[in-house]
């Protein structure tokens, strides 16, 4: 006990709030929420969303990004969440895991995107060690050249939040959902969505996995166990959160757009 | 970073608020003719990095898309008024001043990058009534912050 008490003087805070199953629209509220109005480090982790949900980034256009006659048909939602970055297609073989900290919280941390994305791989590395050829390339986490993790992050004065969307498992036919994005990294070299992803299955178990990052994270923060309901308490009701679902009649007029884009 | 956001639309809040306000202002005049350092005379800066570039790393990178304001919103100062998004990362714009915000840039709808390419001429953002010109007071000369650019980055 004396020993474990020694190790953890001078590491910062963090809650740690696992979750499993939750919405991706309520985590997100979730995490904007405790972003703008908590001053405490959070790492959370939701194991699966309930059904598909395509996530776009905060300037995301649909037009470009989607398929939006088959999402119309099939009725997937579609959401614009507050982070920037790219499209991703979640549901349960999802795993997310958030980070979110004041800014003087990681010693010697610019809260710049490119430091803050390379302090979180620093972390991955510890979980993949003796796993798999794990790297940040760009901005994802590869497995050899294979993306099984994309990451957005939101930045204010004082905190920042950054998030991961890990492909634990996934669809193939949910992949046609999405477009073959404009902006893309290099490294992808117009690789379709089947030969640019992996499974993270492939590699480790759900658990492993889990456990692993709740180590991984407990080697840089003092880990204090939180519960949903210890995450509303702290939140101000006031803040209406930006992340939201687009209505059909939005998605049904992006197509419109892109037709008379074609035509002009 | 990018702290290059905010030097034009200082020049042009000053432009305004000079032509409203002339006694109220205390901030010399500038001069765009003069030598173009990165860290130009005649502006002031605000610890949170808007108003000019530092010299150093761009550590936001290519601005994809720029959330503004619309006009006759209040601002206040050290509080964002927006956003910028750089590849994967959304960013707080704060405001050096309060104010009303009386004419926003539509050209960085459509040219977002204008902001790393011309920060001090076509990459404004916002223009603002100032309702606290003392607020100038507490920004920070050319000089003042270019040295504490320097502390920071050396501090991490």
């Amino acid at each position: 006990m004396a020993v474990s008490q020694t190790r953890n003087l001078g590491l910062p805070l963090i809650n740690l709030l696992r979750l499993k199953g939750v919405p991706i629209l309520q985590q997100l509220h979730l995490e904007e929420r405790l972003l703008r109005t908590s001053s405490d480090n959070w790492c959370i982790i939701n194991d699966g969303t309930i059904d598909p949900t395509i996530v776009m980034g905060v300037s995301g256009k649909p037009q470009e990004l989607l398929e939006i006659e088959s999402i119309l048909r099939d009725d997937i939602p579609v959401i614009r969440r507050f982070t920037g970055g790219g499209t991703v297609i979640v549901d349960q073989g999802t795993i997310f895991v958030t980070f979110i900290c004041n800014k003087d919280t990681v010693p010697g941390l610019q809260s710049y995107p490119q430091p803050i994305m390379s302090w979180s791989s620093l972390l991955y590395k510890k979980v993949f060690q003796g796993i798999g050829d794990f790297r940040l390339r760009e901005n994802d986490y590869v497995l050899g050249d294979r993306k099984f993790g994309g990451n957005a992050q939101s930045i204010t004065k004082n905190r920042w939040v950054h998030h991961t969307s890990f492909l634990w498992d996934y669809e193939i036919s949910n992949m046609g959902y999405l477009k073959l994005p404009k902006r893309a990294p290099e490294y992808r070299q117009a690789r379709d969505h089947l030969e640019f992803i992996c499974r993270m299955k492939d590699y480790i178990s759900r658990s492993s996995f889990i456990d692993s990052t709740i180590e991984a994270v407990g080697s840089e923060f003092l880990l204090r166990s939180a519960e949903l309901e210890d995450a509303h308490c702290t939140l101000g009701s006031k803040f209406e959160p930006s992340s939201r679902l687009l209505r059909k009649q939005e998605l049904g007029e992006a197509i419109f757009k892109s037709l008379t884009a074609s035509q002009s | 970073m990018a702290l290059r956001m905010w030097a034009s639309s200082t020049a042009n809040a000053l432009k305004l608020s000079t032509s409203a306000s002339r006694s109220a202002l205390a901030s010399p005049a500038f001069s765009l003719a003069r030598s173009f350092s990165t860290v130009l005379e005649g502006f002031k800066y605000a610890s949170s990095h808007e108003w000019v570039k530092h010299d150093g790393p761009d550590h936001l990178g290519e601005v994809v898309f720029v959330e503004l304001p619309e006009e006759g919103k209040s601002v206040s100062q050290g509080n964002s008024f927006g956003a910028v998004e750089s590849v994967k990362a959304t960013s707080d714009i704060n405001s050096p001043i309060s104010g009303e915000v009386v004419e926003v840039n539509t050209k960085l709808s459509e040219s977002p990058g204008l902001i790393n390419s011309s920060p001090y001429e076509d990459g404004w953002m916002i223009k603002v009534k100032p309702s606290n010109p003392s607020e100038l007071e507490s920004l920070m000369g050319a000089k003042e912050y270019t040295k504490f650019c320097e502390e920071e980055d050396a501090s991490h």
